[in-house]
């Protein structure tokens, strides 16, 4: 099976006091249609970076692409005009975001800020979008949809604005959902809500999902496929069944030791020591061993992502070579 | 009797009117709630956003003016005390915010910043100050180069341990955490996890922590309050509430809070509906437009706090 995205060794750099430094490093990503890939990892690891850049959203001074290619549809998107890029966002591609009021339009209606892609994209009239719109709206659950189409976004909910959001961005049938912390402002009850929508959805549709988010459970939740970043690397990639029980690389055992888990007691969490290094202060050889508590020498060399599995590959020579013993 | 003890605590709030006449409406942000923190004891505070819980936790300092009922520290009547007598009060009761960024003063150092509540509360001469400034900084695990640096140098874990070592310059007796850590990556969040059980042993800390995240609060408190629109509806041991909830929404709270661990998946979550608002809560008991069990009578009559097992009260008419 081709996969519906493909992106191969993309750097992404931002301009800090003259230099440039990457804030992506040579990533390889690849989504397959019905599959939902979670991309995990905290602040400055690059997962937000990662899905502005395959949609080149990125601000047009300060920030380039200056590596790899991003594949969609058997075409490179690095590659393709400003005009042809704008054909493909929101039709072929759609993202959500975290904060839902922030990224509505407060001055419009939710039915006109669905039917707005449909009639740019699809080329609709208005009666057709409006009825799409609805439907649309009724999909994504949101209670009493032939009245609620004419509310404007403060009349939402935080959770019905996020449901209006996904609502947008399917309205056009993409191939291809780049979901970054769509349901970190939300209350728990309410992502439990969402995340399962979205699963829903990408069943029905067959639909390509990247889901960006900083939090484990969440990914337990709903991920087929997991890659783990830690300052611009992927570090660590496998199913979500293996990742869970058998992780191999150091940061995320660390990650899924330091998170207090709500169903069972942990005496003490082991914390990761310091933080992430900055972009301007990546360490040269592998970016988390300064944190690590196995070092060894062979640490100082830059580490590549390495198979220690079936579908697993994990970015650490030393736990590499024990295989899978870790 | 030392700790804290709650009674009956009501908060409600008005919105619009003003001078341009609107409409006016009312928050019920907090209804009549009772718990207490008893010396050297941590209290969880949990629930969804508008449940209540970031009110509770300033009405207990008259950071907010309680409406109704009382709230004793240390025997004293916290609401009936004078000015004075309030601030020495809060010498004893210290808060730490969520936000480590919009919290600190950014035109001030941390030395500045630290030793102010102590010029507040006319503690020590000025080298007193200092001295127990520059101690209260290795405790907090930061450097004492950091004394004469600004807050923007620091990154959001350090900027916490800041706040929580300006909550602890004045030795308190309570400390009350509004979402401490919930602005931090979870590497950070551990390391500041670790740091307040570490003070709460050290220095025999009491703690009211509000949380919605119920595995950080697993973690740190002993006994957890859990609220739904301004109500107390559970309340007892944190273990005993999390393994094995009694009230409706608690269990709801618990199933829908992910796990790290793909093979307990939420198996149903179709539960439907959102949290009503608290400007226009429902009749009877909160939770009854939600509850899957609710009853005729839910819809009528507000539950009373009942005991269904040493130390466990919930509010609800299946007990």
């Amino acid at each position: 099976m081709t996969p519906v995205l493909d992106i191969k060794g993309l750097t992404t750099e931002f301009r800090v006091k003259n230099g440039w430094h990457a804030a992506v490093r040579g990533i390889d990503l690849s989504v397959n249609a019905n599959e939902t890939l979670a991309v995990v990892g905290e602040s400055g690891s690059g997962k937000s970076v990662t899905a502005l850049s395959t949609l080149r959203l990125l601000p047009q001074t300060g920030a380039r692409i200056s590596r790899g290619e991003v594949g969609f549809g058997g075409r490179d998107l690095t590659k393709l005009s400003e005009r042809e890029m704008s054909r493909i966002r929101g039709n072929d591609i759609a993202m959500i975001f975290q904060e839902p009021m922030t990224s509505l339009n407060p001055t419009m209606t939710v039915g006109d800020q669905i039917a707005e892609g449909l009639l740019i994209h699809r080329g609709m009239s208005r009666t057709e979008a409006a009825k799409e719109a609805r439907r649309l709206l009724d999909e994504v659950r949101v209670p009493d949809p032939a009245r609620r189409v004419n509310d404007y976004p403060h009349q939402f909910s935080g959770g019905m604005r996020q449901r209006a959001m996904i609502a947008i961005a399917l309205a056009c049938r993409p191939k291809l959902l780049l979901a970054d912390e769509p349901t970190t402002a939300l209350d728990v009850t309410v992502q439990a809500q969402v995340l399962s929508l979205l699963d829903d959805l990408k069943r029905d549709r067959g639909m390509a999902i990247v889901f960006i988010t900083h939090n484990l459970g969440v990914v337990a939740q709903i991920a087929d496929r997991v890659a783990v970043m830690y300052a611009g690397e992927i570090v660590e990639t496998a199913t979500c069944d293996t990742l869970f029980a058998d992780p191999v690389h150091p940061y995320t055992e660390a990650l899924l030791k330091a998170m207090p888990r709500v169903d069972r007691k942990a005496e003490s969490l082991e914390p990761i020591p310091g933080s992430v290094p900055s972009i301007s202060a990546r360490p040269a050889g592998c970016v988390y061993a300064p944190r690590c508590n196995y070092v060894q020498p062979s640490c100082a060399a830059h580490p590549s992502l390495v198979p220690v599995g079936g579908n697993h590959e994990a970015r650490c020579p030393v736990r590499a070579d024990k295989g899978e013993a870790a | 009797m030392n700790g804290l003890q709650v009674r009956g605590l009501k908060k409600h709030f008005i919105l619009g009117g003003g001078f341009l006449g609107g409409k006016t409406s009312r928050v019920r942000a907090v209804e009549n709630m009772s718990f207490d923190v008893p010396e050297g004891a941590s209290v969880g505070l949990v629930g969804e956003s508008g449940c209540g819980k970031s009110t509770v936790s300033r009405a207990v300092l008259r950071l907010v003016e309680p409406d109704e009922g009382t709230v004793t520290f240390n025997g004293t009547d916290v609401r009936a005390a004078s000015p004075a007598q309030m601030r020495k009060l809060r010498q004893k009761m210290q808060f730490i915010f969520q936000d480590p960024y919009s919290s600190l003063n950014t035109r001030r150092t941390i030395r500045q910043t630290l030793e102010e509540p102590l010029k507040v509360h006319r503690m020590g001469s000025p080298a007193e100050r200092r001295e127990r400034v520059e101690a209260i900084l290795p405790e907090v695990g930061l450097p004492q180069e950091a004394l004469d640096r600004y807050p923007h140098e620091f990154s959001g874990g350090q900027r916490q341990r800041i706040g929580i070592a300006r909550a602890l310059v004045l030795e308190p007796e309570l400390v009350v955490a509004d979402e401490p850590v919930s602005a931090l990556d979870v590497s950070v969040q551990a390391q500041i996890l670790r740091l307040l059980d570490d003070l709460r042993q050290r220095r025999t800390l009491s703690f009211l922590f509000v949380s919605h995240d119920l595995g950080v609060i697993r973690h740190f408190c002993d006994v957890t309050c859990v609220m739904y629109l301004g109500h107390l509806i559970e309340y007892g041991p944190t273990e005993e509430i999390l393994d094995d909830p009694a009230h409706p929404y608690t269990m709801l709270l618990r199933e829908s809070s992910p796990v790290p661990d793909p093979t307990s998946r939420i198996a149903n979550a179709k539960m439907t509906g959102e949290i009503p608002s608290p400007a226009n809560p429902p009749t009877g008991c909160p939770f009854h437009t939600r509850c899957p069990r609710a009853t005729p009578e839910c819809k009528e009559v507000m539950p009373k706090m009942k005991e269904i097992a040493p130390g466990r009260q919930v509010a609800c008419h299946l007990y």
